[in-house]
């Protein structure tokens, strides 16, 4: 079958994807290659593609920084903690939305959805935080957007059309409460659902940095992208806007490296479950997509 | 009567499902707390906020910080850079998602598919610092790969992120780069949901690949295409604070000050919270506004629409 229907509009097709799909990765490869590669090497333009006398100074710099390790132990702090409000407040705002013997869902709805699209803006918000307490505390990154609309959405379709109403009845007719039935038989069903959640709000929360960037001044307490962005960003920004200055050759060379080590351990973790992910995170938008 | 007959039934459903409510409980005080409270507390835009006074005890001073705002300096600058931004991302940003999901829906082999889904998902996962930390390595004038293949084709370095010229584009092309593999997904989801029937008949009455494309494929997954729109031009004003702000420097800003980031500056950095809330103000206005006329336009013409 495969030889016989080889039409030049195959041919085309594959090759742009090919073409697209080397634009995507290249930059990646090239970061990973680059961390265990010689920073001079890399510097000069001799890696571009492959790890070129490979080293591993990078990794050693990133592990021996206090302030990255900090940021990484907190941002794995934030990330549990903070997926799993998520997770349970996305629960129980879509299990109730989805059940039609709810009365008054149609106005609680319209009333979260009003929220996707209007809001009270950024200065409201922040002494509405303020006002609570919650700067310079965990909480700042976590209660303020400890659900999002989006994803209580997608969960309410999935409950809605996933879960065979005839099991949930017959759980009612058993004498099983809702909050019983909730836990005992909604929950075991949508096993695929929570796992989508849980990837979504983790990976939000991995890479958030806004809120702690307005909510946070103790440095004890920054995530990991905070640190990141100092790096990264602001060091790169200082150097090119005094690029002349050749004396810090070394240091700057020994930056570069940290850099491309920050992205690689940074992302580490998001990338190994990748693969195990991959299948639940289509599913996911797509139930979102078939019924908004 | 009616009016006992709705409190009555009210009650019924209440009692019997009681534990729905004490579920969703929690979660009304989150909205009611974090959304509408700061909605009500948007009045500070309208007046001169004291501290010691608090939002509800500080004077009124009706439209001043808004006229403040209309009449500075920065306010066409602002403007023209956040719509400018929208619309050039809309322009690119949008359609390529759509094509790349036509194209991959093409593709017969399974591995072949999984791989360029697998690839071009990726780089959603990578945080906005990551993103743009890349691209400042990626463009570094002395360092950076892309001057050091501008220099071995012999032209010029070009110091691409001071330069106001580049900002928008390295905006719009760096967001395409990581969001176009996971924008095609939803338009894959709708492409799946086409009947194959479809194919067979336009394939019996000799339609090439390219035309079953264009007259079957695409308008198949229309309605989702205008809801997509409609969630995009609604977010014309919203131009993302987060890659914006990290992008930005010193010598860029004719080029990269946005609404979201005048608003960080004066209300956050500068603690002028009611001038701060007046500008948000007028963002959240104009865009609302946006987004319920393009619904209407897209209703009208289409009869898809977000309500």
């Amino acid at each position: 079958m495969l030889s016989r229907n080889i039409h030049p509009f195959d041919i085309v097709n594959g090759a742009l994807l090919v073409f697209i799909s080397a634009v995507v990765i290249y930059p990646l490869v090239f970061v990973l290659s680059a961390s265990i590669s010689d920073p001079a090497a890399v510097l000069s333009g001799n890696m571009w593609l492959w790890p070129v006398n490979v080293s591993f100074t990078g990794y050693e710099k990133v592990f021996g920084n206090r302030d990255l390790l900090t940021g990484y132990a907190n941002t794995i702090l934030y990330t549990v903690v903070g997926t799993a409000i998520n997770v349970v407040m996305t629960m129980m705002a879509a299990y109730p939305l989805s059940q039609r013997s709810f009365y008054g869902r149609n106005l609680i709805m319209a009333l979260i959805v009003f929220t996707m699209f209007f809001s009270g803006g950024l200065i409201p918000t922040y002494m509405v935080v303020r006002d609570l307490g919650m700067t310079n505390t965990m909480w700042a990154l976590i209660i303020p957007s400890a659900v999002s609309v989006y994803n209580i959405l997608i969960m309410r379709t999935y409950f809605q059309t996933s879960i065979p109403g005839e099991i949930l009845e017959a759980a009612a007719i058993d004498g099983s409460s809702d909050i019983r039935t909730l836990l005992r038989i909604v929950l075991p069903l949508s096993l695929p659902i929570l796992a989508v959640m849980v990837l979504f709000y983790a990976v939000g929360h991995w890479n958030a940095y806004f809120n702690a960037l307005i909510y946070l001044t103790d440095r004890e307490q920054y995530p990991l992208q905070l640190f990141m962005r100092e790096i990264l960003i602001q060091g790169q920004m200082e150097e090119m806007i005094n690029a002349s200055d050749h004396a810090h050759a070394q240091t700057i060379m020994d930056e570069e490296t940290v850099k491309f080590a920050i992205i690689v351990v940074a992302n580490l973790p998001i990338f190994l479950l990748y693969p195990f992910l991959q299948k639940y995170f289509t599913k996911g938008v797509m139930i979102g997509a078939l019924k908004g | 009567m009616e009016h006992s007959l709705r409190t009555r039934k009210l009650y019924i459903a209440v009692k019997r499902h009681w534990q729905l409510y004490l579920l969703i409980a929690p979660v009304l005080v989150y909205f009611l707390i974090f959304h509408y409270l700061p909605m009500y507390g948007v009045q500070i835009a309208f007046k001169d906020f004291i501290g010691t006074k608090g939002i509800w005890g500080s004077p009124w001073v009706g439209w001043k910080h808004f006229e403040r705002f209309f009449d500075s300096f920065f306010f066409w600058r602002l403007l023209k850079n956040t719509i400018g931004i929208s619309l050039y991302e809309l322009a690119v940003g949008f359609p390529i998602p759509i094509v790349l999901a036509l194209m991959i829906n093409e593709v017969r082999s399974s591995p072949f598919r999984r791989f360029v889904q697998t690839v071009t998902y990726a780089p959603h996962f990578l945080s906005t610092v990551v993103l743009v930390g890349m691209v400042v390595i990626f463009l570094s004038p002395t360092t950076g790969i892309v001057n050091q293949a501008i220099e071995a084709f012999g032209g010029q370095p070009t110091y691409f992120m001071t330069e106001p010229d580049w900002f928008k584009s390295i905006y719009v092309f760096s967001g395409v780069w990581q969001q176009m593999g996971w924008s095609s997904i939803i338009y894959l989801a709708a492409l799946s949901g086409i009947d194959p029937q479809l194919h067979e008949a336009a394939r019996v009455d000799g339609a090439s690949r390219l035309r079953r494309i264009w007259h079957i494929n695409l308008p198949g997954i229309r309605p989702t295409i205008v809801i997509l729109l409609i969630l995009n031009v609604g977010s014309v004003m919203g131009v993302g604070f987060e890659k914006v702000f990290l992008m930005q420097n010193s010598l860029n800003m004719e080029a990269s000050d946005v609404i979201s980031t005048y608003v960080y500056r004066s209300g956050i950095l500068g603690s002028q919270y009611s001038f701060a809330s007046a500008v948000g103000l007028f963002n959240s206005v104009v865009n609302f506004m946006l987004l319920v006329m393009v619904n209407r336009m897209a209703r009208r013409l289409n009869q898809t629409s977000l309500w």
